[in-house]
């Protein structure tokens, strides 16, 4: 089995994941291991009176209740960009679902029984849910002012304002401008394998295993809290059951393994799905966007301001915030802009990173807005795009890395696949629109790569492989450099003892980042094997060149094992390769770094909307990418596929719920419903575009999140021209669009 | 704490068991046999992360409890390969690009199989519905189906 890149072999670890035998952290099984599980209150914010864990401990089988007066003071807190998460909440509850205890028993049932038993006297305090009350002067502090020492907008639910733009907006003339406001719904991630974690006492540190993303960063956290250094905190990895973002960063490790130490035996605790939709989320948005155009459609201006409800606590949100909605004026040439955007604290499930990171929610004001525009000037929606579209090589962000792809033939691409311009039958409409997202701004990837005796090859990568096929690429990379079968090379991931340093897995970044490391390490082999052959040719290496799994010699080439065996000697061995790549910051920049790649997407729509019931029935939905060059056709088209279909999930029908004390109502599976096998587009079609431009191994870009990007505008699209209805707030739910029918629907 | 005896037959291995009268088939099988193919997820019958097959029909094995499974014939995923060779939809699943994060996969795999020992060649629509029980949120959807269909037309050859 051949791995050649460009070639789609069956997925490294796909057998494992069709036999069952594939093992996720709830999975694995340690001796002697205690159940945790969490206790919460009824309501979002409260003040904890008092705590009686008497009756839980006395549950036969309970071994520890731990509450935050059982932790080091003060209670430790940790977040990825503000260190405010508590271990345990302190003295007061932010949001609905924050435990305030966990209970350890020798099964279960023991557990579940006793963390019914903590009695919590609690007092429900005011809080904040929407962005209106967060902002009202009246509304209470989400975190205590005394929490952000010099922060100057610490008296407020305002976490931090970004602003970005250039030229003069004010200054700059229109013949029109089109203003509205749009909202995008709180979701969440809904991974199939709910958060799980594990940790146990190892020698004179601590074993961690966590389905998370960034196991290096995991790593750190622990070492700081636990005060250990690194070398005495193993994070176990194993690969992710469905990520999407909400594994990123630390949720309860931090809280397992003070469990374990003080109980002194490995504890572990899984999450229901129900609590992991209060652990995870993506972050709502209400934006208002005013586009100014000239008649002939060339865009005058942007101004965009973008408020997103993160959560009670920061986690990455606020990243998010800036980082989503630093590109918010789309691939386009804009000659004035300014971007506006503010993370919003409130009294809800901390909001993180989930696929398109932040970029979605401006995404789909921005493009409706644009269609808003297209139809008042009378100019086809798709020959507006073309015709402001950054070409190649265009500063369309001034101080930011041009345009890395021929973008307009992905949108004639996504056009031609669509139809558009097609006569349409009676009561449909479409839809077109473009996304664009920030790649990674910094980055750090460390690969070893050892070729065996006989040929084959293992690769140690720290990224996690969560679905999106990380393990296959760099599979494929060592086995297309080395020269070793697709079957002779095995990947591991996710252990920190053994693999080296990765930043994180997020940003679409791997294939680039860490597939550079990986081809670095290879390169290494590769020059050593050169320096081999020329010792047993006894030749000048410069005669020699070592690509593809072959070494070309003076009038001929052999394998890279006929060389490697003789030069290995009797004794065997091994050549061990290490490779590393870099992506450095830039202090100056706005994003602290530029754009390491762009991420580009079209979506177009075809769509018919039921005017009895509302429903819109997709007839067919293309999205088309710039990949740059598939490394793995098969596997773009899944990644492509299942981010379409994934934008279908809060473009139709998911939202969280809240009722008055911020619970939120639609926990779990029943009433949060995400796209099924009968909610997919009658068609759905995906297509690439490979000019082997990008920056990653053989040309190839990231591309992971592109076909979420503008599915909502495109679907939208399609519904007002199918029915003339208007819609600026998602999901559009049957009863939405429905209603939005019934009273004429101009929005 | 109070047990029952079960006699339950788990891929052809018949197995004499004293499981807790609250336990679910699915607890059962992952913690008292070690069969963690069959996946928690919502534990409310929406997900189809833990399908099994009981007594021919699949269901989901959060529902039902273990008690219930005395005297029946389960397959769960690790049933279905013998030998170390995959089944045909197995094969389709990564031919056809089926899986991406997997966790669903034993829930998907077991449902598309017991569809097609239902129906030898099922329509599109006929998968769709047919799977629509088993959530994927990596949206392999349209690959699975393609898997289901390419066994469907393998077995017709």
């Amino acid at each position: 089995m051949i791995g050649r890149v460009g070639a789609s072999p069956q997925r490294v670890g796909g057998r494992g994941r069709v036999t069952g035998l594939q093992h996720y952290v709830a999975d694995i099984r340690l001796p002697d291991i205690l159940h945790a599980k969490l206790v919460t209150l009824d309501c979002a914010r409260a003040r904890i009176v008092s705590i009686d864990t008497s009756a839980a401990e006395r549950v036969p089988g309970v071994r520890l209740v731990m509450t935050a007066a059982d932790l080091p003071q003060p209670v430790p807190r940790f977040g990825p960009q503000f260190q405010d998460r508590p271990v345990l909440a302190v003295g007061e509850t932010k949001y609905h679902g924050e435990p305030v205890a966990a209970v350890a028993a020798d099964s279960r049932d023991a557990a579940d029984e006793a963390a019914r038993l903590v009695k919590v006297e609690y007092e429900e305090l005011p809080a904040v849910f929407t962005i209106e009350g967060a902002l009202d002067p009246a509304a209470p502090l989400v975190q205590d002012a005394a929490q952000r020492p010099g922060d100057n907008l610490a008296a407020t639910n305002v976490l931090r304002e970004h602003l970005v733009g250039w030229g003069d907006v004010e200054a700059t003339q229109a013949d029109l401008v089109i203003e509205h406001t749009y909202e995008f719904p709180m979701v969440t991630h809904f991974a199939i394998e709910p958060h799980a974690f594990m940790a146990a006492p190892d020698g004179d540190g601590i074993a961690v295993w966590s389905s998370i993303q960034h196991p290096n960063w995991l790593q750190k956290v622990l070492a700081d809290i636990l005060g250990l250094p690194l070398a005495k905190v193993r994070v176990h990895a194993p690969d992710p059951g469905g990520a999407f973002g909400g594994k990123q960063h630390a949720k309860y490790e931090p809280l397992v393994a003070l469990m374990a130490r003080r109980a002194d035996r490995p504890v572990r605790l899984v999450l229901t799905l129900e609590e992991t939709f209060q652990a995870a989320r993506r972050a709502s948005a209400k934006i208002r966007v005013r586009t100014g155009f000239q008649s002939d459609g060339t865009f005058a201006f942007q101004d965009i301001a973008a408020d997103y409800l993160i959560g009670a606590y920061a986690d990455i949100a606020d990243r998010v915030v800036g980082k989503g909605s630093y590109p918010g004026c789309g691939p386009y040439r804009v000659p004035a802009a300014r971007i506006t955007a503010r993370s919003i604290l409130s009294n809800t499930t901390p909001s993180t990173a989930f696929r398109g990171f932040g970029a979605p929610q401006v995404n789909w004001a921005v493009e409706s807005n644009i269609d808003a525009g297209a139809l008042a000037l009378g100019i086809d929606r798709l020959e507006l795009r073309l015709l402001n579209l950054a070409r190649l090589g265009e500063a369309f962000i001034p101080f930011d890395t041009p345009a890395d792809g021929q973008w307009e033939q992905v949108v004639h691409r996504a056009a031609e696949l669509i139809g558009w311009g097609t006569p349409l039958p009676a009561g449909r409409g479409r839809g077109i629109a473009v996304g664009i997202k920030s790649g990674p701004t910094t980055g750090l990837s460390y690969a070893t790569v050892r070729l065996l005796a006989d040929g084959s090859v293992i690769v140690f990568a720290g990224t996690s492989d969560m679905g999106q096929g990380a393990r296959t690429i760099l599979a494929q990379i060592a086995s297309d450099e080395l020269g070793a079968p697709l079957d002779w090379v095995t990947v591991v991931m996710g252990d920190t003892a053994v693999v080296p340093y990765d930043q994180q897995t997020s940003a679409s970044r791997s294939t680039v980042l860490m597939g550079n490391a990986v081809l670095d390490a290879c390169r290494d082999i590769q020059s050593k094997v050169r320096a081999m052959a020329a010792r047993l040719e006894g030749i000048d290496p410069s005669e020699i060149a070592v690509e593809h799994g072959v070494v070309r010699l003076p009038g001929r080439e052999v394998p890279i094992v006929d060389v490697l065996k003789p030069g290995l000697g009797p004794l065997g061995g091994e050549l061990i390769g290490n490779g590393e790549m870099r992506k450095e910051g830039d202090p100056g920049h706005p994003l602290g770094g530029s754009v390491a790649f762009f991420e580009f997407n079209c979506t177009a729509i075809e769509a018919e909307v039921d005017r009895e019931t509302g429903d819109i029935m997709l007839v067919r939905h293309v999205t088309v990418s710039d990949v740059g060059k598939a490394l793995n056709p098969l596997q773009v088209r899944m990644q492509d596929e299942g981010a379409a279909v994934m934008g279908l999930g809060h473009t139709l029908m998911e939202h969280y719920i809240f009722d008055g004390s911020g619970r939120i109502r639609n926990l779990g599976a029943i009433d949060y419903r995400i796209p099924t096998s009968m909610d997919l587009p009658l068609e759905l079609l995906s297509d690439m575009v490979e000019n082997e431009d990008g920056p990653g191994p053989y040309g190839s870009k990231g591309m992971s999140e592109g076909a979420l990007l503008c599915v909502s505008a495109a679907v939208a699209g399609a519904v007002h021209e199918a029915t003339g209805t208007v819609i600026r707030d998602l999901p559009l739910t049957p009863e939405r669009v429905w209603r939005s029918l019934q009273e004429g629907g101009n929005g | 704490m109070t047990t029952i005896p079960i006699e339950v037959t788990v891929n052809g291995r018949s197995r004499s068991l004293q499981v807790a009268p609250q336990h679910t088939l699915l607890d059962v099988l992952r913690d008292d046999l070690a069969l963690t193919g069959a996946k928690e997820c919502c534990l409310v019958g929406e997900c189809g992360a833990c399908t099994v097959i009981v007594d021919g029909s699949t269901v989901d094995s959060c529902l039902m409890l273990g008690v219930e499974a005395d005297g029946a014939v389960v397959t769960t995923i690790e049933g279905l390969a013998t030998g170390g060779r995959l089944t045909p939809i197995q094969e389709a699943f990564l031919d056809e690009g089926g899986v991406q994060c997997g966790f669903c996969i034993p829930g998907q795999v077991i449902s598309a199989h017991a569809l097609l020992q239902a129906s030898a060649h099922p329509s599109i629509a006929e998968i769709e519905e047919g799977m629509a029980g088993n959530l994927c949120r990596c949206g392999c959807y349209q690959q699975i189906t393609e898997a289901i269909l390419a066994t469907a037309e393998a077995g017709r050859r």
